[in-house]
């Protein structure tokens, strides 16, 4: 059975494949840069940054999808993969600073950050909508 | 909250497919409609109501 994707599904996956694209060329970009220039200054704290905002928008185009998706399922079920996403993703940071707080971890975060934990809950969302609705709905 | 959805859906020989075109959602919002594990809020109960040409009492039935 064809799959149900609204213009708002859509408008969603292009945002996605197009922010996911971004970020692909601003992170090889930044890396390159700061391995073989010698940037400082305020070039060097915009381009730091610069890998972060497609990810920010990715964060809007979950936001935008739930408020523009007319299927009201659709919508709860990405509003409960949000939930279980922003649940875990505080869990596993707070337990990871109160490790780090005590020495029982090193500093820094190897590059995991938030929105990787965020992104990784979205997943398990999904996996916990399969569960208890039968279905992970459309994207996310 | 029960509902009369597949039977009513049967009487008109649909499939989920078939109804959920013609209210405008997803095939997966009928069949979570049809199963008890969604409640459909009031605006898309009375398009459903419509679209049955029955009052909303007689598609969804308190437990």
């Amino acid at each position: 059975m064809a799959m149900y994707k609204s213009p708002a599904t859509r408008r969603y996956m292009i945002r996605m494949a197009v922010l996911m694209t971004v970020y692909l060329i601003a992170l090889f970009a930044a890396v390159r840069i700061f391995r073989h220039t010698d940037i400082a200054g305020v070039p060097a704290y915009a381009l730091a940054i610069a890998p972060a905002l497609p990810i920010i928008g990715v964060f809007w185009a979950v936001m935008r999808f739930l408020i523009e998706e007319p299927d009201e399922f659709i919508r709860m079920l990405l509003v409960r993969q949000c939930l279980v996403a922003t649940g875990f993703c505080l869990t596993v940071m707070t337990i990871w600073e109160f490790l780090q707080n005590f020495d029982l971890l090193p500093p820094g975060n190897g590059g995991f950050g938030a929105a990787f934990f965020w992104f990784i809950g979205l997943g398990i969302g999904a996996i916990y909508n399969k569960i208890t609705m039968g279905t992970i709905g459309n994207c996310a | 909250m029960r509902n009369r959805l597949k039977v009513l859906r049967a009487e008109r020989d649909w499939s989920q497919g078939d109804l959920a075109e013609r209210l405008d959602v997803s095939r997966q919002s009928v069949n979570a409609i049809e199963t008890g594990k969604y409640d459909p809020s009031l605006p898309l109960a009375f398009r459903i109501a419509d679209l049955f040409g029955l009052p909303i009492e007689d598609i969804f039935l308190k437990d």
